[in-house]
């Protein structure tokens, strides 16, 4: 079965993939979609008997790929409880992003193509979370890289698409490098590269020491941060983050698809996978929360200026991740696995949601030209709220009744407060990200959905109601065409349409999980007893105690988030409801600051001096003065130059006339003649 | 008395004009075949004056030989000439520089 659903979206990619256009649009969309809705339909029973109880962990042997000495790297595929949450999420947001792109993507002319890539990344992501050895987990790992290069590419035709996936590979490639070293030193150190092994094995090598870079260090801070390092870039982390922004280049539902539900997850699957081996090095842990915390308060705070609707829900995302990895930091891995799995129906959900503003507006993506949009696209409106409530944590303290994100985002706090130490410091700036999460969630709402519609400003706009009135009725923004009597409202004569239902269905269903995901999964995740059982089925190391002292943190503690959600929705409200006046006097009053979170910390600034110009620096370098100057200029073009040359003179020779060639052999005869008889 | 010299003189005489006509002419290439000729009988005058002069046959059968050799040249060049004049339309020789590099 677990073939089934792994191996259903290869083929479907392949089918889709080399049969393209000789196939057509619609047999590469079903063939995909279906295949990923065969997966999602067989996941969820799996997942279920985890839930219930009722499953072992079993390891399914597909066939041997490498052995070579102690070297045994097989393709295998495990199924445990740890897999099985992932499989779920994969498959299911996948499924629906499949279906929703067909609504969304309608337009496009190289579908199968779109779909081909999709039910790739999905493969390769289902490689990932199954991988029963390190050497497939890096397969999956690489394979999702690429799969998002290539989607963010997806129209090749733009030039910032291109730079955008070109940045996305060259970032995760340093974490990339850093996985690999850790896969490297895993095989030094434990002999082997399966998983459960190495886990098992871990704990014995706690405290010895390893020589790295010329000196001598722990061995499990030396692999564990190796192997963080990968995560880090996979899961955008501060300081491997910047990639994650630009690749909304890419298509709106694969930003859903990858780049907030699934790939960008990887990084706290792998650490969870892995936590055993985590747990051994206290170091490495306390740099996975630092690194964390620290990614969550910094990503929050650019979102708050940022007025792309995407990039906005994209630092969110980078903010969010940023809580999975200090909940993992301070050892709730049942938490961060919590919030991956309730955080990828809710992004996936404000990512479509998105993507169907950005399609009722006419491809417009910046939130100063939406307003008003609620009574226009109410469906979208509603299952945004539902998202916007779910990443907010909006529920009620002390009871069982809130949105997904009030169970996993509190569960985080709540056990980052628990562990104390560095746990304290991920608390507060915890609290301070949930209360700009609040705040940049609500303005996002706010901006697009209240308000008087801003519509006028925006070139899309304009285009769309100027090809109306230029080509009549015929395509479906015709009802903008009679909208003369809608100028000076800010409308600019053009009225949004809400999405097919084809898109509609899928937000829908994601609401569902937005609303209910947490309720339903709370007690299984992170519940001090059923969180042990639940996760006794799989390799992730359950901290009971944490997760019973997370329980009985102080009352204040708890309401914490609830205040500071408050607090950013009051702000927000003031802000961009009540005195729409403050945005503009505050960006006046603290312009350096506003500045200094538009330009994002200036981060690719710095890496642009740091690391892009001097490699620039250096490239010019050896091809103008290594290559051209000195191998092509002495080399081959120096040889065709000589040869050059020398034809031109001896060319002055060949004058045609036959007297001259005639002298030229009569003295070469008198002197081969005055050689021959010269007297010896 | 007529010896060895006179002859070698003549040959040489026959010789460089020859060559002369080769490389001085510039009007027409039937001369260069005749100043061919001129070289060739130079030299056949040398090869008689000394079979004469040492008393061997061979060098004057030698001679009929590049007689023969200077008949067949003359035919192969005169028909080359034709051809060419057919082509062309002329047949002098600082325009015949097709070969030019």
């Amino acid at each position: 079965m677990i073939s089934i659903i792994v191996f259903g979206p290869l083929l479907a990619a392949i089918i889709a993939g080399l049969g393209n256009r000789a196939i057509g649009n619609v047999p590469a969309k079903v063939i995909t979609t279906g295949a990923l809705f065969l997966s999602c339909v067989l996941s969820w029973p799996i997942f279920l008997s985890f839930l219930g109880g009722g499953a072992e962990p079993h390891v399914e042997q597909v066939f041997t790929w490498i052995r070579s000495g102690t070297f045994d790297a097989g393709w295998e595929l495990r199924v445990d409880a740890l897999t099985a949450t992932m499989l779920v999420v994969v498959t299911t947001v996948s499924a629906l992003v499949h279906l929703y792109s067909w609504g969304y993507m309608d337009e496009d002319p190289d579908q199968p193509r779109f779909f081909a890539y999709l039910s790739l990344f999905t493969f390769a992501m289902l490689m990932l979370v199954t991988a029963n050895n390190l050497i497939q987990l890096f397969f999956g790992w690489e394979g999702v890289g690429l799969a998002s290069y290539l989607l963010i590419g997806f129209w090749f035709k733009k030039p910032s698409a291109n730079a955008a996936a070109i940045k996305a590979f060259v970032v995760n490639r340093v974490g990339d490098l850093g996985f690999m070293m850790g896969i490297f030193g895993v095989y030094l150190v434990f002999d082997t590269i399966d998983i459960p092994t190495i886990l098992e094995a871990a704990p014995a090598m706690a405290g010895s020491t390893i020589g790295f870079l010329g000196g001598r260090f722990e061995t499990m801070t030396v692999l564990c941060l190796l192997l963080f390092i990968g995560a880090m870039g996979k899961s955008a982390q501060l300081g491997l983050h910047t990639w994650l922004p630009d690749a909304m280049e890419g298509p709106t539902p694969v930003s859903a698809l990858i780049h907030a539900a699934t790939m960008v997850t990887a990084g706290v699957f792998m650490v969870c996978r892995l936590s055993p081996l985590f747990e051994t090095s206290a170091v490495a842990m306390a740099v996975v929360t630092i690194v964390g915390a620290a990614t969550c308060f910094f990503a929050a705070t650019i979102g708050t200026c940022q007025t792309d609707i995407k990039r906005v829900i994209a630092y969110s995302t980078c903010s969010q991740l940023g809580y999975m990895f200090f909940a993992a930091g301070v050892g709730a891995y049942g938490a961060a696995m919590f919030h991956l799995l309730t955080h990828a129906f809710f992004k996936a959900l404000l990512f479509l949601g998105a993507g169907s503003v950005i399609h009722a507006m006419h491809h417009e993506q910046d939130m100063r030209y939406y307003g008003g949009l609620r009574k226009q696209i109410p469906i979208t409106f509603w299952t945004m709220m539902a998202g916007t409530l779910a990443i907010t944590g909006v529920g009620i303290p002390f009871t069982e009744i809130g949105f997904a994100g009030f169970f996993s985002k509190d569960a985080i706090l709540e056990s980052a407060y628990a562990a104390g130490g560095n746990g304290t410091m991920a608390f507060y700036l915890g609290v301070f990200a949930a209360l700009l999460t609040s705040f940049y969630s609500w303005r996002l709402m706010f901006l697009t959905f209240w308000g008087k519609p801003r519509w006028e400003q925006s070139e899309h706009i304009q285009h769309a109601v100027h090809d109306a009135h230029g080509h009549g009725h015929d395509d479906h923004h015709a009802h903008a065409a009679h909208g003369h009597e809608g100028h000076g409202d800010g409308t600019a004569g053009y009225h949004p349409h809400e999405s097919g239902w084809v898109m509609l269905i899928p937000l829908i269903a994601l609401s569902i999980g937005a609303v209910a995901s947490g309720y339903a999964f709370y007690h299984s995740f992170v519940g001090p007893e059923e969180g042990a059982h639940f996760w006794a089925a799989s390799t992730l190391f359950f901290n009971e105690h944490l997760m019973e002292a997370a329980h009985h943190v102080p009352a204040w503690v708890k309401l914490s988030p609830a205040i500071a959600m408050l607090l950013g929705l009051g702000i927000a409200w003031m802000a961009y409801m009540r005195h729409t006046d403050w945005p503009a006097r505050f960006t006046a009053q603290f312009y350096l600051l506003y500045d200094f979170l538009l330009n994002k910390w200036y981060v690719d600034e710095l890496y642009d001096r740091i690391f892009v110009r001097p490699a620039f620096w250096f490239g010019r370098l050896f091809w103008k003065g290594g290559d051209e100057g000195t191998i092509d200029r002495f080399g081959p073009d120096g040889a065709a130059v000589a040869v050059n040359a020398g034809g031109r003179v001896t060319r002055a020779l060949q004058s045609g006339y036959l007297y001259s060639y005639a002298l030229v052999m009569l003295i070469g005869l008198a002197a081969a003649a005055t050689w021959a008889i010269m007297p010896k | 008395m007529i010896g060895l010299a006179h002859y070698l003189v003549v040959g040489a005489i026959l010789f460089v004009l020859g060559v002369l006509g080769i490389f001085i002419n510039r009007k027409n290439v039937i001369i260069i075949l005749m100043a061919i000729e001129l070289i060739l009988l130079a030299v056949n005058i040398n090869l008689v004056a000394f079979s004469a002069y040492l008393g061997d046959l061979v060098g004057q059968v030698f001679a009929m030989f590049v007689l023969t050799v200077a008949a067949g040249e003359a035919a192969v060049g005169l028909a080359i000439l034709v051809i060419y004049f057919r082509a062309r339309g002329t047949i002098a020789v600082d325009d015949v520089n097709r070969m030019k590099g």
